[in-house]
């Protein structure tokens, strides 16, 4: 969840179904600053003064909604980053639209255990996330602010809390700003949970209506947005919004953090252009360091695909989508050929059921079932064929959850069946499987029961 | 004219379940098999759509014997906001 990684940047404009090749500067246009841009060359975080070079202030929130900043987010085209892709500004309108005064939170939780962008963002460039912030607080109109952090990542938590220490006696709308370090559980990131959590009760999703844009943190209208969401929220500002477009799709715009682990030469974040193929994404983490057999596109949350079927496809909803997958929160993992995507899929399959929250009999029972079948499947030789009964149960739990943290492990399951159909054939068989025994390629961290 | 409106507004109720409340007692399938079905750890599947008239009394006597007060009767889902057609439990 928290790793030590480096970063790269292939930012630079983009235009829709053009391949850019970061190494050949003839094709390459000029580089747009990016998320990740004038980073200092230690691994420290970028102080205010140097920030400030680049980033004017962002105005100081009132009560009132300013509606052009508003215009300007939805003129940028910025979709959320935190693995849904909603339009951020009609998140925007809907919560300034709320009777004040407003809350914004800047959802900084980042539970996906294959995610680290979020916590290279807040750790390297705490300044930028906070100024997007207080670009949102004012055009919706709240004076609130809350950064909600995992509280295992304690360098994130260091690197903001510092950084607002910086900030406060110069910047004093900064002192809207709070920082709050929540359970590390993978479902305490979803917005109703993560409010519920603020508002003093556990960090578990609450049954809607009413959503958090209607009635969120102390009931006011919130607005929850993922922390590099808020990132780009201040780029867009810095860069105006015909520029902030040039990189990425025009549905989809700007640049996107990646997450690249697995088979590759260099696991780091990478910030690339929404719509660069995936074979590109691989390539900027140092390329695959052997045959690959699938991806793991999106994370825990996402889809196996075929690696042979996925290299070519543009990251991004559009063009994942008709492969049935979607960048996510911007994961990818590269499978190589010497695993078995099975005993993977089984190991995730055991942590959904673990990180359920409990309140939901479908997921509760019906992720604990699905654990149990993907453990027979990864089996050598198992006697029965858990496949059939596997989909009888996903087809029960299947949009059941007060969240969709079911329908994550649905997912994730289908694709395994049918990426791997084939391993399910040879396990079954009793043939052999050498990658039963290989080590593990996605990386599953345990769960704790903390819900406060 | 008002009756009308009665029979219009009536037509939109459908049941609802708050399945973090559900505890899987199943009265309400035995009370209301017409529109409740139990999946297979005996949670409540409910059929989409309006209640039909004639079992709008069983549908009542369902809700009400709810243990958990977790069955209830509301206006047929009206137009979502943000956030209900999305694909992540995140934003």
């Amino acid at each position: 969840m928290i790793m030590e990684m480096p970063s790269t940047s292939i930012t630079g404009p983009h235009p829709a179904g053009r391949n850019v090749n970061p190494a050949d500067p003839e094709r390459r246009p000029r580089s747009l600053p990016g998320l990740l841009g004038g980073l200092p060359a230690d691994g420290s975080a970028l102080g205010l003064s140097a920030f400030r070079r680049s980033f004017a202030a962002p105005p100081s929130p009132s009560d009132d909604p300013r509606r052009t900043i508003i215009d300007t987010v939805e003129a940028a085209g910025l979709t959320g980053r935190g693995g849904a892709g909603f339009p951020t500004a009609v998140k925007m309108r809907s919560v300034a639209a709320g009777r004040g005064p407003r809350v914004v939170v800047a959802n900084g939780t980042e539970g996906e255990p294959l995610s680290s962008k979020d916590a290279l963002l807040l750790t390297r460039n705490p300044h930028l996330v906070i100024d997007g912030a207080l670009w949102a607080a004012a055009a919706v109109g709240a004076q609130r602010v809350i950064i909600g952090i995992d509280r295992d990542n304690t360098r994130a938590l260091q690197a903001v809390r510092r950084a607002l220490a910086e900030r406060v006696p110069v910047e004093l709308s900064a002192s809207i700003v709070e920082v709050h370090d929540t359970p590390p559980r993978y479902v305490a990131g979803e917005e109703r949970a993560l409010v519920r959590w603020i508002n003093g009760g556990e960090a578990k999703p609450t049954a809607t209506p009413p959503r958090p844009y209607e009635r969120g943190v102390d009931r006011r209208p919130t607005l929850v947005q993922n922390v590099e969401t808020l990132a780009h929220v201040a780029l867009l500002h810095q860069l105006g919004p015909e520029r902030f477009r040039r990189s990425g799709t025009p549905d989809e715009a700007g640049t996107m953090l990646f997450t690249v682990s697995g088979a590759v030469t260099r696991p780091g974040i990478i910030e690339a252009p929404i719509g660069t193929p995936l074979s590109k994404v691989i390539d900027a983490a140092g390329g695959a360091t052997g045959p690959l057999q699938a991806l793991l596109v999106g994370g825990f949350f996402g889809t196996w695909l075929p690696a042979g079927a996925a290299m070519a496809a543009p990251c991004s909803r559009a063009g994942l989508g008709p492969l049935g997958a979607s960048p996510g929160a911007g994961i990818v993992v590269a499978l190589p050929e010497t695993a078995c995507g099975l005993v993977e899929t089984s190991r995730i399959l055991a942590w959904y059921s673990a990180e359920s929250a409990g309140q939901c009999g479908p997921c509760v029972h019906g992720l604990a079932d699905l654990a149990e079948g993907s453990a027979l499947l990864g089996a050598p030789a198992g006697g029965h064929d858990p496949v059939a009964w596997m989909l009888r149960v996903a087809g029960q739990v299947e949009g059941r959850g007060a969240c969709r943290h079911p329908d994550g492990a649905v997912r994730l399951l289908r694709s395994a069946l049918s990426v791997f159909a084939s391993d399910v054939d040879r396990h079954r068989n009793g043939r052999g499987c050498a990658g039963v025994y290989a080590k593990p390629t996605v990386r599953v961290p345990s769960s704790t029961p903390i819900w406060r | 004219m008002a009756r009308l409106q009665t029979r219009s507004a009536a037509a939109e109720q459908a049941l609802a379940l708050d399945i973090t409340a559900c505890d899987g007692h199943g009265i309400c399938a035995q009370l209301l098999p017409e529109l409740i079905g139990l999946d297979d750890w005996g949670y409540p599947i409910l059929r989409r759509g309006p209640i039909p008239p004639e079992l709008r009394k069983s549908a009542r006597w369902a809700v009400a014997n709810c243990p958990k007060l977790a069955l209830s009767i509301v206006a047929c889902p009206a137009a979502a906001g943000p956030g209900a057609e999305t694909s992540d439990i995140r934003r």
